[in-house]
């Protein structure tokens, strides 16, 4: 239930900013006008009420600001008169009470190939997730012109190179999507590391594209990947700040709720036989958040992970699952056959964890001590610091 | 949407260097020429002109007033321009999928999609 205009706002800006641009087939101008719509809402519903249907309300609106400001600039006559023809039609349409849904066809334009993925990711949170310019610049760390002029070229691009506003036909839908989910996951990522905000705004995208496209396995298996992560945030870190590692973390810290949606999720996607990239993640997710773990089955989950995408990195994880199931000699075998992930600090850890299982301590400490030299990170560093103690003792 | 796609040859081979041409196959080179007069017979497409290669290109500068000239063209050989087309398409992806089926595309080249300015 929306009670008042800055919830309406997080529910509904995607939704109204789509419609919008849907009518008005411009993302600047559809942008202007929903935040004046916004804006309008926020003087109004406090001293008037809620409307019956806000997310109608706000289109209707922030579409009738739009033909105002089309009128005044006195730009574009035709334009104005195409929009006063749609304006008659989507008026008749609100009559019975709801506007079209385009936060998918948003969504698609906003991750389009034709654009970097810089720019994906800043106009995805912009746009559907309702983020303003200088939270999401701090939460990539650059300064707010530079991020404001990132999502100015990406409107200005689609514009220009004509990038279309709707879902894409069958033909492209599964690489397209791809890209859709890469750009979500990427956003989730960027929180798993500590701001949070990004990784519950990646979650919100992901239940939003699921719910938009019901049939999708992979939208279902993105959802529940991120959700079974996201349920082990408290667990990650001990009280002093330290990180502690997947194989000791207290099952008791995991967010129960979330492990459910996110179990939830992953049997949506098993029941429409997804078998892509995100729905194995998530079913490994799914995997560690057992008590006791299914280690051999985590295994077999990572060798389908790594047939694939044909991966280095999830030949790594691989190679630690074969570790865990059946001893460090097996997963150190794997390990020294990956080719190309001599500068990857994981590569070395996972080593030296190995080796010193394996009593192999001047080998273990050696890979310790690279992996410490490729670590930029504090947390990282203390527990690579001990681990070395540990071989010392 | 009007677009020029601008072909850049780059690694691919083409009959202007007739060493590198001869390592393809005579079918090869065959589907070649097929898939560019399908292109040139694509509704939309504007065929440009054939341009010779960028070796034959004269680069011209002024300054103070003075013309100069250097042999060859302005970008490095590989990266110059080699043809280009003009396409009046729905929108940008169907723009990309007519580039695709660009042969240089598939051979080592590239296609740079742009759309061009309306109205003047």
């Amino acid at each position: 239930m929306v009670t008042s205009a800055a919830e309406a706002f997080r529910e509904d800006w995607g939704r109204v900013l789509a419609a919008l641009i849907g009518i008005l087939g411009d993302f600047e101008l559809a942008e202007e006008a929903a935040q004046e719509a916004f804006a309008t809402a926020a003087e109004r519903w406090p001293r008037e009420g809620v409307p019956s249907n806000p997310a109608n309300w706000l289109v209707t609106t922030g579409r009738n600001r739009a033909i105002d400001t089309l009128r005044r600039r006195r730009v574009l006559a035709e334009k104005t008169r195409l929009l006063e023809a749609e304006a008659e039609e989507a008026t008749e349409m609100d009559e019975d009470g709801t506007i079209p849904d385009e936060r998918l066809e948003l969504l698609f334009t906003c991750c389009h190939p034709a654009l970097s993925t810089e720019a994906q990711v800043a106009l995805t949170l912009r746009t559907l997730g309702g983020l303003e310019t200088g939270e999401i610049a701090r939460a990539f760390l650059v300064a707010e012109p530079t991020m404001a002029q990132r999502l100015v070229r990406a409107k200005a691009k689609i514009k220009a190179a004509g990038i279309p506003f709707r879902v894409p036909p069958d033909h492209l839908l599964p690489d397209r999507l791809a890209a859709v989910t890469a750009t979500i996951y990427l956003i989730f990522n960027e929180g798993y590391g500590g701001r949070g905000e990004l990784a519950g705004e990646a979650i919100r995208l992901g239940g939003a594209l699921a719910e938009l496209m019901p049939d999708e396995p992979e939208a279902h298996g993105l959802l529940a990947l991120m959700l079974l992560l996201e349920a082990r945030r408290a667990a990650r870190f001990d009280r002093d700040g330290e990180i502690v590692l997947l194989a000791d973390q207290d099952r008791e810290l995991y967010d129960a709720a979330a492990v459910a949606s996110g179990r939830a999720a992953l049997d949506r996607a098993l029941a429409l036989r997804g078998r892509g990239p995100y729905v194995v993640q998530a079913a490994i997710g799914a995997l560690h958040a057992d008590e006791p773990r299914d280690r051999e089955q985590i295994a077999a989950l990572y060798a389908e992970l790594a047939r694939l995408t044909d991966s280095p990195v999830v030949e790594l994880n691989r190679a630690v699952a074969i570790g865990e199931a059946y001893g460090p000699a097996a997963g150190l075998a794997l390990v020294e056959k990956i080719d190309g992930l001599d500068s990857y600090r994981y590569l070395h850890s996972a080593r030296g964890e190995l080796l010193a299982r394996l009593g192999r301590e001047a080998e273990a400490r050696a890979a310790f001590e690279r992996a410490l030299a490729l670590i930029d990170d504090e947390a990282e560093e203390r527990l690579i610091a001990r681990k070395l103690r540990a071989i010392s003792r | 949407m009007r677009y020029i796609m601008l072909i850049n040859h780059g690694d691919s081979p083409t009959p202007a260097d007739p060493e590198r041409w001869a390592t393809l196959s005579a079918a090869e080179q065959e589907q070649i020429g097929v898939d560019y007069q399908a292109l040139n017979q694509t509704p939309g497409v504007e065929p440009g002109p054939w341009m010779q290669p960028p070796e034959a290109a004269t680069t011209v500068r002024v300054e103070d007033g003075r013309t100069l000239t250097t042999d060859g063209p302005f970008v490095e050989t590989k990266e110059a321009l080699g043809g280009f087309f003009f396409f009046e398409a729905e929108d940008l992806d169907a723009a990309i999928e007519l580039a695709a089926r660009v042969p240089a595309a598939r051979l080592g080249g590239a296609i740079e999609v742009r759309p061009l300015k309306e109205g003047w």
